[in-house]
């Protein structure tokens, strides 16, 4: 009882707010950040109890060492072609955001994000899903789609809402949908993918279908609601579905800490939700390659769900909205010991003698060439910063499946307006 | 009267937090990257730097929580003063706004109270599309337990929200982010206007207030009353100086509660009335203000109430230019009004 302490002194209480290690300006140092040798993970079976592989969840599941060899129980011994086409596709992601981004300072369009460091955290994971497999993705897995070998094209008729973007015109540049490709319509509210990506897994699976689902989110996002509502839904019903956490350690301006990263990891949410998590190298390619393989054949093999942690680094801005250098100390990127993705993939496949730099410079400037060429090919469709690209009637559309009678209104009271002002939009005389 | 100074809106803002942190050690700011960042529209700048940690600080990217401690944190006596990022990301938060903090008071028959401020940015004008420009009052404004407050100008933005902070009941405070930096006029070709060219931008260093529940008649007029708030305030006013009708502009501040007398007051006198939002029309804050209007002023109407207002869609990215309540949509509606 509280009265058997009245007089007692109590020390006062104290708040602890979260603060991390280096700002604008500190000397960054990552020594306390403990890397663990890269064959020391254990590779489960994949129909491991949950509560068996607990460890995983605050390890890190490794496979390139330090001399760029493939090592360990977790190697997924890739052909040197698979290999080939990873690093392609990352540096194809790489090369697309550079050109996106230099597009949106020049006035071409409203905003941009890159995945820039984080190539690794969804491209080989495509590469160990089937094309079958449905993807909920955030707004920094652009690198699926090109992983899908998606036309950049369609990608950059919708960052400039031109009158060659299917989605109209109507979603802010990177907010891709792209049906064929199985990658759902992305939202700008964070974290809602989460539960869907489990509700069409749970779908699949009453349907007694063989596709399963995975969904992305940062670390930043695993704070929303929708995040343990998905946990909670993909553990009562062994939901076929990988569930990604990228943790870049930023969320804008907020490091991880605010997401609970001082107290434990995010793949150690995995623990209390009764469900298998991993903690994975998110720069090392084939770690994430492995721990997918695993976490899908777990699904498919009806084990149910596993979580994932990539562990990576956001290496420059939030989007074209931000300047971290505000917050963060600019020598972070370059301390970050575990490395740049591509750059790590790359000396892997020149290790194991399938590569070489010459290549290597070819084939950049090659990817730089396809998308200078398809930036120009979009750019013939339009772009943000001249203008409205789609009809004024496309507004109205989509709202409903068919227009109820206050909308047909409103779309005319838009043309009478339109007329009044002289405005015109694309594709309308 | 304190000396004054040129501000911004944003700048307004922070220094109304800054003056009510500085007077009420109760008082604290919570939200992302409000802290040592200073807010992604920097309207809780320096703040951190000059309150310390424990009454500034980041939060966990949950608006749900956000709103839910801070309605824990009064319950234990404290002033929460939590932003929400954007506006469009309130959702999440719906429950423990409405079900909890407007409904707290009433539910504990006093014993229990929410004197909570949650400031977020709102509105389009930014090609934020859907995500980024939304105007939710009016889901708020039919709770019950929910004041509701919108700015117009830096002047006001700071009176406004110190009596909100002030204030003993939860209180939503919408800030119109398109006229953060300055007015705006609907002209989107045209170039942008500072605050500073705005007798609005001298505010007070100090503490002063504005009422909640007074609205403020921007332009006096014969011939219509034009009820507005936020950045719909200065389209009219544009307008109005365009076409040179001679409208009475009201800017409403407060949507609830609501200036009542000020409205009927001048719908007596006009005999017109035309109501201007941002916002989706159906079931939108001008629906209520049109009822009003008619219930009081029925018999001074010499026209039907005009609503001038965003379309019933999501926000476009590409034609936000076309969905915006711009000045040829209220141009339209001033000459239906002034035909009947
Ligand atoms: C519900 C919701 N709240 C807030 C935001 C604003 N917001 C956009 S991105 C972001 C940070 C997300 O960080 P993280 O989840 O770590 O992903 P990252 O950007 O690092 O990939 C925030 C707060 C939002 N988009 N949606
Ligand atoms: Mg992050």
């Amino acid at each position: 009882m509280a009265d058997d302490h009245a007089g007692r002194n109590l020390p006062p209480l104290s708040l602890h707010i979260p603060e991390p290690r280096f700002r604008p300006g500190d000397t960054v140092d990552f020594g306390h950040f403990e890397i663990p040798a890269a064959d020391a993970s254990s590779r489960p079976p994949i129909d491991a109890a949950a509560e068996a592989m607990r460890g995983h969840s605050y390890g890190l599941v490794r496979v390139l060492d330090e001399d760029d060899r493939a090592v360990g129980a977790w190697d997924p011994k890739l052909s040197p072609e698979r290999l080939l086409r990873m690093l392609r596709h990352m540096a194809l992601t790489r090369a697309f955001d550079e050109r996106m981004y230099r597009a949106q300072r020049q006035g071409k369009t409203s905003f941009y994000m890159k995945c820039t460091g984080e190539e690794a955290t969804c491209i080989p994971a495509t590469h160990a899903l089937d094309r079958g497999d449905m993807v909920f993705p955030s707004y920094r897995q652009q690198g699926v789609l090109i992983a899908r070998d998606w036309s950049l094209v369609d990608m950059i008729c919708q960052i400039y809402s031109n009158s060659g973007d299917r989605l109209k015109g109507r979603q802010m540049p990177i907010m891709y949908s792209a049906k064929e490709a199985n990658f759902f319509s992305i939202s700008g509210n964070l974290a809602t993918q989460y539960p869907q990506a489990v509700g069409w897994a749970m779908a699949s699976a009453a349907k007694g279908d063989t596709r399963i689902a995975t969904a992305w989110c940062g670390e930043g996002s695993t704070a929303e609601g929708d995040f343990h509502s998905a946990l909670t839904f993909a553990s009562v019903y062994r939901a076929p579905v990988v569930l990604n956490v990228v943790n870049n350690q930023w969320a804008i301006s907020s490091f991880s800490g605010f997401a609970g990263a001082e107290a434990t990891t995010f793949a150690a949410r995995a623990v209390g939700y009764g469900i298998a998590g991993l903690r994975v190298d998110g720069n090392d390619a084939l770690a994430v390659y492995a721990a997918t393989e695993w976490a899908a054949e777990r699904a498919r093999g009806n084990h149910g769900p596993t979580l994932i942690e990539h562990f990576t680094y956001r290496s420059e801005g939030h989007s074209t909205s931000d300047d971290p250098t505000k917050y963060r100390s600019a020598d972070e990127r370059t301390a970050w010991p575990l490395g740049d993705p591509i750059a790590r993939l790359k000396a892997h496949v020149i290790a194991i003698g399938a590569w070489d730099e010459e290549r290597h410079a070819a084939m950049d400037r090659e990817l730089a060439e396809q998308v200078r060429a398809a930036g120009k090919q979009a750019e013939a469709l339009g772009v943000l910063g001249d203008g409205m690209h789609q009809p004024f009637s496309t507004m109205f559309e989509d709202v409903f499946e068919e227009m109820p009678w206050h909308l047909r209104e409103q779309s005319a009271q838009m043309h009478a307006e339109r007329a009044v002002s002289g405005i015109t939009a694309g594709g309308e005389k | 009267m304190s000396d004054t100074r040129t501000m911004n809106m944003i700048q307004a803002i922070n220094s109304a937090i800054d003056v009510c942190m500085g007077r009420d050690p109760d008082i604290i700011v919570t939200g992302e990257d409000v802290g040592y960042f200073g807010g992604v529209f920097k309207a809780t700048e320096g703040l951190q730097r000059k309150y310390g940690k424990t009454r500034v600080f980041d939060t966990p990217i949950t608006e749900c929580g956000i709103i839910g401690v801070a309605v824990g944190m009064a319950a234990y006596g404290l002033r929460p003063v939590p932003e929400i990022q954007f506006a469009d990301y309130i959702y999440p938060a719906l429950d423990q706004i409405v079900s909890e903090a407007a409904r707290l008071r009433y539910r504990s028959a006093g014993e229990f109270t929410a004197p909570i401020t949650v400031r977020s940015p709102f509105g389009g004008g930014i090609f934020g599309g859907q995500t980024h420009s939304q105007s939710p009052e009016g889901i708020f404004t039919h709770v019950a337990g929910l004041k509701t407050v919108i700015p117009s100008t830096p002047y006001d933005a700071k009176g406004l929200l110190i009596s909100a902070i002030e204030d003993n009941d939860p209180v939503i405070f919408f800030e119109p982010k398109r006229i953060y930096n300055g007015p705006f006029d609907g002209h989107y070709d045209r170039p942008v206007t500072p605050w500073a060219k705005h007798p609005a931008s001298a505010v007070p260093e100090g503490h002063y207030r504005i009422p909640l529940g007074k609205a403020s008649v921007v332009r006096a007029g014969e011939a219509v009353t034009i009820l507005a708030y936020g950045t719909m305030v200065h389209v009219a006013a544009g307008v109005i100086a365009d076409t040179g009708v001679d409208a009475e502009l009201i800017d409403l501040r407060t949507l609830v509660p609501l200036d009542i007398e000020t409205i009927v007051a001048s719908v007596e006198k006009t005999g017109r009335c035309i109501v201007v939002h941002e916002a989706t029309k159906t079931s939108g804050f001008g629906a209520e203000l049109s009822a009003l209007v008619q219930e009081h002023c029925f018999h001074s109407l010499e026209a039907p109430v005009q609503r001038v207002t965003g379309w019933d869609t999501p926000y476009p990215h590409s034609l936000e230019w076309a969905y915006f309540p711009g000045p040829v949509r209220l141009g339209e509606a001033i000459k239906r009004v002034m035909e009947e």
